[in-house]
């Protein structure tokens, strides 16, 4: 199947010379949730404009649906939906009159149940008749997905749709995608929350300084670089890693308190059993044992780190 | 073209007026009016007829242009700058509109209020002066072109300016002295000749006095000037809003 978003060599150099993104191409697939990760100032938030059609490009071409995005762009524009990452909205305007004027936007005619319908969906029907700045700031987040929705489109934009709300809005946040993505909408989202990106994305692009570093499926990404950790309490402190024990891949913590040994996870052999056995000939006792999974943060830091 | 796109903006921009009608039509109607009863009844009947029109009736032609210039300036400029400040004009930007449809929708947006004001401030004035219209046609002609270039001027203004203080600068400190000097209160033919000659140099001069002959049937300067120098405004704010939209000029990086 043909990709919904086909971007490709995109670039984009401001007119003070900073090069926000650096050849760069990417597809999305139909009805994916795709996770855009990467530091402060990578570029994602560049990138998601100029698919949008709020920053010009240097060179390079993007299509949404087999439309050009400047030739074509009502076409292409038609497709889409942004949730910005900054909130911006008009504070005297009417929460109804504001989700009918987005989708009036987008050269559609009032639809009144629609309108209903998403206002109920994200719990702010009764703000209807209430101007904007008399809402929270979560409820001025999910008008502005109510407006990004009101046009129905087939790919949503989600910048940084989580920065800086507290937990339950948050979660709020991943049903309102998880609902779409059940509908069939395709969603992108920025985020440099990892446990987002681990929430909702079936795959993850890595983004940094202009470039994207990886793209993979998210599961396979995890499985890829996964590392495990084993980290023993012991009972005696130890001053080195036992001479015996060289061979294993560990490392002392805490004033040699608790030894770590690092393994994949999806090697056949782990080497746990082995090591072990090894400890306890050596005479090292341990009185608690946990073991961790590196998460997507620490792949993330390390690719980040790299670049 | 996207007409739903621009019933929407011009819709939303009219219920902007709605919501702010005593700052954006109650106001201007009443600092207008106020020259009317000061000038026309009060101390009007002090000073001569000009050309056979008294005085009273004589100021409201250049007050009409006055109020309608300023009114369409700060409109379409505060209309197409509070979007920018506040970010909402990133949904106008990304929506399926051309910039030909979105500067049709604010500037007539725009131009419809200050037309409103405008025509508020004409009834009203004929309530405490003598007013005749001679020339309809020209009249309306008139009035709906300053108010359309105006609105233009102003939609390029609220492009350009990056804070509330340039946003003020230009309808408070060129356009209104220019008004004021430009014929509002008095004949040009009344200067001395130097100041006469100086005086031509005014755009604005142009406006009134041509304005004033489709009221009184009298003139400052030629008519056709007149009309030309509307257009002349007119193309060249065309101009400007072209290359704006042409480059992304401080709307799309």
């Amino acid at each position: 199947m043909a990709p919904i978003l086909s971007v490709r060599d995109l670039e984009k150099t401001y007119d003070d010379g900073f090069k926000a993104l650096k050849s760069m191409s990417l597809d999305i697939e139909e009805g994916e949730v795709f996770a855009l990760l990467g530091p402060n100032g990578a570029g994602k938030t560049t990138l998601i404009s100029t698919i949008c059609g709020l920053v010009r490009p240097t060179s390079g071409s993007i299509t949404v649906a087999g439309h050009d995005a400047i030739t074509e762009f009502r076409a292409a524009r038609r497709l889409i939906g942004l949730v910005p990452q900054e909130m911006p909205t008009a504070p005297f305007e009417i929460v109804g009159d504001t989700v009918a004027l987005s989708r009036g936007l987008f050269g559609l005619a009032p639809d009144g149940e629609l309108i209903e319908r998403l206002l109920k969906d994200l719990t702010l029907w009764e703000k209807r008749n209430n101007p904007i700045m008399a809402l929270s700031g979560g409820m001025k987040r999910r008008l502005l997905v109510a407006k990004a929705l009101s046009h129905e489109p087939k790919i949503l934009f989600l910048d940084e749709p989580t920065a800086g709300v507290d937990v339950e809005l948050r979660h709020d946040m991943w049903r309102i995608v998880d609902e779409l993505k059940q509908r069939g909408v395709t969603i992108i989202l920025t985020t440099h929350y990892i446990e987002e990106a681990e929430e909702m994305a079936d795959r993850v692009g890595v983004i940094n300084k202009g470039e994207l570093v990886l793209v993979d499926q998210k599961d396979e990404l995890m499985r890829k670089l996964g590392r495990k950790l084993l980290k023993l309490h012991l009972t005696e402190p130890l001053s080195a890693v036992p001479e015996s024990l060289s061979k294993h891949n560990l490392t002392l913590e805490n004033e040699g308190a608790s030894l770590t040994y690092v393994y994949d996870s999806q090697a056949e052999r782990t080497g746990i059993t082995t090591l072990l056995t090894e400890l306890s000939a050596a005479g090292v006792g341990f009185h608690d044992l946990q073991t961790d999974q590196s998460s997507l943060e620490d792949i993330f830091v390390d690719l980040v780190k790299k670049g | 073209m996207n007409f739903e796109a621009m019933k929407s903006i011009y819709v939303s921009e009219m219920a902007r007026t709605r919501r702010t009608v005593f700052q954006s039509v109650i106001s201007p109607v009443i600092s207008t009016v106020l020259y009317f009863v000061v000038f026309g009844a009060a101390i009007g009947s002090r000073i001569s007829e000009i050309n056979g029109v008294s005085y009273g009736a004589f100021i409201v032609p250049g007050l009409i242009m006055l109020s309608l210039m300023t009114q369409s300036l700060s409109n379409a400029s505060f209309g197409i700058y509070f979007p920018r400040f506040t970010g909402t004009i990133f949904e106008v930007l990304s929506a399926p509109v051309s910039f030909l449809e979105i500067t049709i929708a604010y500037v007539g947006a725009a131009a419809t209020k200050s037309i409103i004001v405008g025509l508020i401030i004409l009834i009203t004035a004929s309530f405490f002066v003598p007013l005749e219209i001679q020339h309809p046609v020209w009249m309306v002609t008139f009035f709906v072109l300053t108010a359309v270039t105006f609105a233009l001027f102003g939609f390029i203004i609220g492009i350009w300016a990056d804070n509330f203080e340039k946003l003020q600068f230009v309808p408070l400190l060129i356009v209104t002295p220019l008004a004021f000097l430009g014929g509002t209160f008095y004949s040009i033919t009344m200067l001395p000749e130097f100041w006469q000659k100086v005086t031509l140099i005014n755009p604005v001069v142009y406006l009134i006095s041509g304005f004033r002959w489709s009221f009184y049937g009298q003139a400052d300067v030629n008519l056709w000037y007149s009309l030309l120098a509307t257009l002349i405004f007119l193309g060249g704010s065309l101009a400007i809003v072209h290359w704006i939209f042409r480059t992304g000029y401080r709307l799309k990086p």
